[in-house]
């Protein structure tokens, strides 16, 4: 398992790997957003927080397709369900590199980010939590879609339709721990309810993932 | 689909798969392999027993040759690569990428992972396309010293290898698609 995850990071950090990828659009939404909106930094104050998760959720929907296609398209995934590792393992691994690669570098940027949102001083904190809680649960989400779309040719469009429904309780608990933090309000209640959901796929997901890779693997 | 189908393999034995396109070979292997359920009848074989190598090598190309090995070795908790390497004529390429290998470098890449599962059945599904008659030779032997030591080889192949194996022409039972499912057993190891 650790060996899988090794693999997997190494690829992803290596020419073609797909790392930065999520990181850069994350950046454009975040730098672009001031010019759509205007020069208001109270409207902007308001919405920083909503705007950066939107972002953090999209760039992490770009890199999804990823999880298994390419395993699937050389043969490895094959090798991989005949090998000793369980398949529920495997897809445990490859939703954890997907959030090493991709949420855990998107909710170490957001305060630069939130910089340029002029996000409020007392949010920032709020912002890296929700988000640090919040993104494993979009990755483990996201490798049960690309499991479910696994040897469909070009499925990133379906596995965003998919993949969209499932995020949004995740993006409204989120961004609405980001919002009340940044309102100095009590947050305990949607943090609560963040972390029980990401808890809740963290647990259930891989395995409901590896039944469907079976199935597609036939 | 295949019906009737029934064989068995003893330690040290090695049995080819013959049959024209389609006609049944891969889906066979693949069932033997796990991969595929089966809709009626046993297999008599664990599937940890079992390495499988397909028409897919599973090469990551950005990868070298040596990473690519490796990888497989510690997936399936083995460590020494080098015996492989040796074996499939790899040492001197050890360090290039498996992007800049040629097809059939990548096919003796994808075979020497069979040698570092450590598994002792070897499923394979044509392991000689794209490679040249020197290669062929070598993989010939390599089967060879494998089922020597006790392993066992099924393999689907249209060229003659050299072993002294019985020949399975799949072809012979296929399943009509009007008539229903018929019995289906296959008997393994």
């Amino acid at each position: 398992m650790k060996a899988l995850l090794l693999r997997d990071l190494k690829l992803a950090f290596r020419s073609g790997g797909g790392f930065g990828l999520g990181l850069a659009f994350f950046l454009i939404v975040a730098v672009l957003v001031p010019f759509g909106v205007g020069p208001e930094n109270d409207l902007l104050a308001k919405i920083a927080a909503g705007v950066l998760w939107l972002g953090a959720l999209l760039a992490c929907l770009l890199s999804l397709d990823r999880i298994f296609a390419l395993d699937w398209e050389d043969g490895s995934l094959d090798l991989l369900a005949t090998s000793p590792l369980p398949l529920e393992a495997v897809c445990g691994v490859k939703a954890l590199a997907h959030w090493l690669t991709t949420g855990l570098p998107l909710t170490l940027a957001a305060p630069v980010l939130g910089l340029l949102l002029s996000l409020p001083e007392t949010g920032y904190v709020w912002l890296v939590t929700s988000l640090a809680l919040g993104t494993p649960a979009l990755s483990v989400i996201g490798c049960f879609g690309a499991a479910l779309t696994v040897g469909i040719k070009r499925g990133g469009l379906l596995l965003s339709l998919l993949v969209l429904p499932l995020y949004v309780p995740t993006l409204i608990f989120g961004a609405e721990v980001a919002r009340r933090g940044t309102e100095g309000l009590a947050v305990s209640g949607p943090l609560a309810l963040l972390a029980g959901i990401s808890l809740a796929v963290i647990a259930v997901l891989p395995f409901v993932s590896a039944l469907v890779l079976r199935i597609n693997l036939r | 689909m295949l019906t009737g189908v029934g064989f068995d393999l003893a330690p040290g034995k090695a049995l080819i798969l013959r049959g024209p396109n389609g006609s049944g070979k891969t889906t066979l292997l693949r069932t033997i392999a796990g991969l595929q359920p089966l809709l009626e009848g046993r297999v008599h074989c664990s599937e940890d027993a079992i390495a499988y190598a397909a028409h897919s090598d599973g090469l990551k190309a950005s990868l070298t040759v040596a990473e690519n090995l490796q990888f497989w070795a510690e997936v399936f908790g083995t460590s020494d690569i080098d015996v492989a390497l040796t074996r499939f004529d790899l040492l001197t390429l050890a360090d290039r990428p498996a992007h800049a290998l040629s097809a059939g470098q990548k096919r003796r890449l994808g075979l020497a992972r069979l040698m570092v599962t450590g598994r002792p059945i070897w499923v394979l599904d044509e392991p000689t396309v794209s490679l040249d008659q020197a290669s062929v030779a070598r993989f010939a032997e390599n089967v060879k010293t494998h089922l020597a030591g006790g392993g066992m080889a099924l393999l689907a192949t249209h060229i003659d290898l050299g072993l002294e194996a019985p020949v399975l022409d799949v072809g012979v039972f296929k399943a009509d698609p009007t008539s229903s499912i018929g019995g289906f057993d296959e008997e393994f190891l």
